[in-house]
């Protein structure tokens, strides 16, 4: 458990003159469930694609699974997946022909896909609407289908940026169980998210402000700390935002 | 290349399932050449003629009933002397203007014949010829009747061609060449970048970049559909123009294929450059229109012959690929000429297809970084 898997050191991300990410230091356990979180405009976003190799940091080190964010991206790519809050999924297209399209992408194999998706579809109960189009679904399907897909790989680790937006909280409540699920196999899971009590659902979360990250510990811990009752309350007292604002 | 392919058949699967897509692909390819064809080459019916009559005898009296009365002409202005007679034409006011010298009906009888001028308008040339045929077809009537008169004698028709917006005679099929240019344009530039601009809209692409697909593999697989279905679309034009109105490529088809997979591959090159600057649908759908499809139609010579425009439009035409295209298919489809002639036009095509795509390379590298 003690396995590093991503691992960051003094990463910094300018944007002209704008430091959207001020010497980032972190590390991500391997199978934890890491919590992102952060202000709007804290630096989020900017962190979390430059750790799925979606653009590149003006300097620092970064690792993930092993492999250097400069040189090997390619291998990156391979071995995460990555959802964000707008699902990934085409609306035109039905669900068997989703879970093909990012099986093709990821190069596994036709009869892997085959397996993999009447076992994903089985495990969803959406066998009944495959050959529906995505449009037609209700939204809690689309976030599972979703997810399923982005882990279709089996990757070491996956990226959810913000996953759980304008979902109902049974539905975000179902999502969670997916992601202990996976969780418990062995899969990293790094996650944004804006709700409090999701943060509570982590093994460690992180809070960003203004560019930093200000606290990163267990959330029981940081409610220790800064003696707040919920991870909402800790979140307050850190990471509101600069105070000439107020 | 698993991975390529399989990209590739989505891209078919959106094109296939979206109806919309499907009519700009080809139906309103197909609806544009019939639609031109048949304005071009309408049969002739009720053309207004004008008359300018310098004798005004009986004689000419019954050969211009008689014109007025056979269904195809209908009775225009009667025009005074020689100088109206362009701006008869010009104005629209008349297709057609006949011609009878002084002294006719007496010409007639005297020396047993007599001659009159049918000046048609050269900017519209199945016009020109179907009205000299016929009048001159009426004219052969009158003389059948003559023949069994008491006074015989013989009308010759002395048609006359004024070219008029039009000094080159033009085909009749130019619109051809110009229609293929524009829909080409339309659909490869116009889709690729809403396709790909859709992607960036939607979400997906972030998906897309985040996967093992290298950029490059994303650009082609969204555009390598729109490559061939255009392909398929120009060869459907060709076609329809062939069944329909009997245009047959006078040059070497294989060239002509060629080129048009050249201007393809340009105005694809195009539409990637203009997604890689639009933040949206509407800007690349906008950007497409008034940086390629208004240009195209009014100032690639398609319209308005470049000669007869504007210096300054003239300028701005040359920095526009579609009219070298114009130029190579007129070549190639009417002229018949082969590619010795069109060999700068080509060139140019390609340094802008290369400019374009070295233009978006950077600028998607920049957006990465």
């Amino acid at each position: 458990m003690e396995e590093n898997i991503i691992s960051v050191r003094n990463l910094v991300r300018k944007f002209g003159s704008f430091t959207a990410n001020d010497n980032l230091s972190f590390d991500v356990r391997k199978g934890e469930i890491f919590g992102f979180l952060g202000a709007n405009g804290a630096g989020k976003t900017t962190a979390v694609r430059i750790l799925c190799g979606l653009s590149k940091p003006t300097s620092g080190e970064v690792k993930i699974a092993g492999f250097d964010i400069y040189r090997e991206t390619e291998k990156i790519k391979r071995n995460i997946g990555y959802m964000s809050q707008r699902f990934s999924l085409y609306e035109d297209l039905t669900v068997a022909e989703n879970i093909q399209l990012y099986g093709g992408i990821y190069g596994l194999p036709n009869r892997l896909i085959r397996e993999k998706q009447a076992e994903l579809l089985n495990r969803l109960g959406m066998t009944d609407v495959r050959n529906k189009l995505i449009a037609g679904l209700p939204l809690g399907w689309k976030q599972k289908l979703a997810f399923s897909v982005a882990i279709l790989h089996d990757p070491k680790i996956v990226f959810l940026d913000e996953p759980t937006g304008g979902v109902d909280p049974i539905a975000r409540r179902q999502f969670w169980e997916m992601i202990y699920e996976t969780a418990s196999g062995g899969t990293t899971i790094f996650v944004t998210t804006h709700y409090m009590d999701e943060a509570e659902y982590c093994d460690r979360i992180s809070i960003m402000s203004e560019g930093k990250i200000v606290a990163l510990d267990t959330p029981a811990a940081l409610k220790r700390i800064y003696q707040a009752p919920s991870v909402e309350e800790v979140f307050v007292k850190i990471a509101r935002p600069s105070k000439s604002l107020l | 290349m698993k991975r390529f392919i399989g990209f590739v058949k989505k891209e078919f699967l959106h094109i296939f399932r979206d109806y919309l897509t499907m009519i700009i692909l080809f139906g309103i390819p197909a609806v544009l050449v019939l639609l031109f064809g048949f304005v071009i080459s309408t049969e002739l019916k009720d053309a207004r003629v004008a008359f300018l009559d310098l004798s005004n005898d009986g004689t000419t009296h019954r050969i211009s009933e008689k014109i007025c009365s056979s269904g195809f002409f209908k009775r225009g202005a009667s025009l005074d002397s020689f100088d109206d007679i362009e701006s008869a034409l010009r104005s629209g006011k008349a297709r057609a203007v006949v011609v009878f010298g002084n002294d006719f009906e007496r010409n007639l009888i005297r020396e047993g014949r007599a001659t009159l001028s049918v000046i048609t308008d050269g900017s519209e040339p199945n016009v020109a010829t179907q009205t000299t045929t016929f009048i001159s077809a009426i004219v052969a009537g009158f003389n059948a009747d003559l023949a069994g008169s008491d006074s015989p004698g013989t009308l010759l028709v002395q048609p006359e061609v004024r070219m008029f917006y039009n000094p080159l005679m033009k085909s009749q099929f130019m619109f051809v060449p110009g229609l293929i240019t524009m829909i080409m344009i339309m659909i490869c530039a116009l889709m690729t970048s809403i396709t790909l601009t859709r992607e960036k809209e939607f979400g997906t692409m972030e998906a897309l970049l985040a996967s093992p697909l290298k950029p490059v593999q994303i650009i082609l697989g969204k555009v390598v559909p729109y490559f061939f279905l255009s392909l398929i679309d120009a060869i459907l034009i060709l076609l329809l123009s062939w069944w329909v109105f009997g245009l047959t490529v006078k040059g070497s088809l294989i060239l002509l294929l060629a080129e048009v997979m050249l201007y393809i591959l340009m105005s694809l090159s195009l539409g990637i450059l203009i997604s890689s600057k639009a933040k949206n649908m509407q800007q690349a759908i906008f950007g497409t229109l008034v940086g390629g499809m208004l240009p195209t139609v009014l100032l690639s010579g398609f319209i308005v012959p470049i000669d007869s425009m504007p210096e300054i439009y003239q300028w701005i035409s040359a920095v526009l690929p579609p009219r070298y295209f114009v130029v190579i298919l007129k070549n190639i489809m009417i002229k018949g000429t082969g590619f010795l002639f069109i060999w700068k036009e080509t060139l140019i095509l390609l340094l802008f297809t290369t400019g374009f795509i070295a233009l978006s390379l950077r600028s998607f590298k920049t957006r990465l970084q």
